[in-house]
């Protein structure tokens, strides 16, 4: 495949040439991809048909593109908007058409044209009707501010298609979970645990949120309740703040969550929110035992005003 | 006759050493700090792209790519004594594997080829 693109003028980043690098990372929209095309894939690439080009001798037609976030728009309408706490709401988005996605994948939400930011997916399929988001209103955020004060019940929007790595595959109900948020990083891990439980994940799973304060703290009843409700589901809320009230963890939530569990050899970890939580999350969990491939993340990245492609909290 | 790649057992092996050996860089002070700034996901293909190379296993890397792969590394003052740092981790991870002697060697001589290409000399 790589060769072909290259021979015929389609130049694309490769450096390998031996199914090693992954540089070559392709995905496929339509058409059968077979295991030799994604020699050490991640599970949940593997699950959107990705594969790499060098690797790939197509033996049918298949159509291609590279890996691209928020291709398609579909339009949506705005079913809810309630307040978690003070500063993020939750919106639930109603659509007419099926909408394929991942609880924990991302999805752009666009103001116009011009503007929009992408929000992780909360909500679970096969759990939920309406598609849902935590917004934190941000202070110079031209998207997060539209959501708080002017969307209505009612209104429609744009959304683009979901994307995202960060979600849960069944390949492995017995494995021990790790999942460590900051902020609205609890967005897609509140959807990964309820996907994995409502599928029948039967190992333990642990989360941890980490906020600054008590009054940031979110669906806190929610998940001490669905807590109660599976023994092998474990919540803890932690503060990083001087105040912390009883049934939190006082510290910054990775610290609480590393100190709590030491050996990760065999652990999946899942690691949302700020992207300096995200990058030493991903290496303690390595140094702690985890595997490479077992440690899946998403960094919420703030963006400058102009820009759109990143991930904003 | 099989080669060195095959004896030490392939693709499995450079799965199974990719952890291992990654561990060993990241928790060494003299080191990991070439490895910062770079996603841990991208930086284990990176990791398995060595030690295939190391393994005489199959690859397109030429002695140029090897130059034009570390020079940012060069410029930031990557010299010999974090190349054998680097070669100590390669031994020690195959040790651990319980690879033969010998193929550890073998293994060695090949890494310690690209010396000059990777320190840009
Ligand atoms: C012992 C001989 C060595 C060999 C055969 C080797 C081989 C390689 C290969 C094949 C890659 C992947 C290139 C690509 O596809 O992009 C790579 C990347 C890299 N190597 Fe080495 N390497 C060696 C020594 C070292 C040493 C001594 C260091 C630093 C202590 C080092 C640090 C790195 C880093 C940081 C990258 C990633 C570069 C980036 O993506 O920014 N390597 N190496």
């Amino acid at each position: 495949m790589l060769d072909c693109l290259t021979a015929h003028g389609v130049s694309i980043p490769s450096s390998c040439h031996a199914g090693i690098c992954q540089t070559c990372l392709m995905q496929a929209i339509s058409g059968n991809i077979p295991a030799t095309a994604q020699p050490g894939l991640k599970n949940t690439l593997v699950a959107q048909n990705y594969f790499l080009a060098c690797s790939f001798h197509p033996q049918e037609d298949v159509q291609i593109r590279l890996p691209m976030t928020g291709l398609g728009k579909l339009s949506a309408t705005v079913a809810e908007i309630d307040f978690l706490n003070t500063q993020i709401v939750r919106l639930k988005l109603a659509l007419n058409t099926k909408f394929n996605y991942k609880a924990g994948q991302f999805i752009n939400l666009f103001k116009d044209n011009a503007t929009s930011r992408a929000y992780s997916l909360a909500s679970v399929p096969g759990i939920d009707d309406q598609l849902q988001f935590h917004i934190r209103k941000l202070p110079d955020g031209l998207v997060s501010h539209w959501v708080h004060h002017d969307l209505k019940v009612g209104d429609n929007v744009d959304i683009s298609d979901a994307s995202g790595d960060c979600f849960y595959v069944p390949d492995m109900p017995d494995q021990k979970l790790l999942l460590i948020a900051t902020g609205t990083g609890l967005a897609p891990l509140y959807g990964i645990v309820r996907d994995a439980l409502f599928q029948g994940h039967s190992g333990t799973i642990k989360l941890y949120h980490g906020s600054n304060s008590p009054d940031l703290v979110y669906l806190s009843e929610e998940l001490k309740s669905l807590a109660l409700q599976f023994d092998h589901f474990n919540y803890t809320p932690c503060i990083s703040g001087k105040t912390v009230p009883q049934g939190f963890a006082a510290g910054r939530a990775q610290e609480v969550a590393f100190k709590e569990n030491q050996d990760l050899s065999g652990w999946r970890v899942f690691l949302c929110g700020h992207p300096k939580m995200v990058s030493t999350g991903k290496k303690l969990a390595f140094l702690a035992g985890a595997s490479t491939g077992n440690i899946y993340a998403d960094p919420f990245v703030l963006v400058p005003r102009s820009a759109s492609k990143t991930i904003s909290a | 006759m099989s080669s060195l790649y095959e004896k030490i057992g392939g693709e499995g092996a450079v799965n199974a050493a990719v952890d291992i050996f990654y561990r060993k860089v990241l928790k060494d002070d003299r080191i990991k700090h070439f490895f910062d700034g770079v996603d841990m996901a991208k930086q284990a293909a990176k990791q398995k792209a060595f030690l295939t190379v190391a393994f005489g296993g199959p690859n397109k890397y030429s002695g140029e790519d090897m130059r034009k792969g570390h020079a940012h590394l060069v410029k930031n003052g990557l010299n010999d004594s974090h190349f054998d740092a680097v070669m100590e981790h390669l031994g020690a991870t195959l040790k651990e594997l319980n690879v033969p002697a010998d193929l550890i060697g073998q293994a060695a001589a090949v890494a310690e080829s690209t010396r000059n290409d990777v320190l840009g000399k």
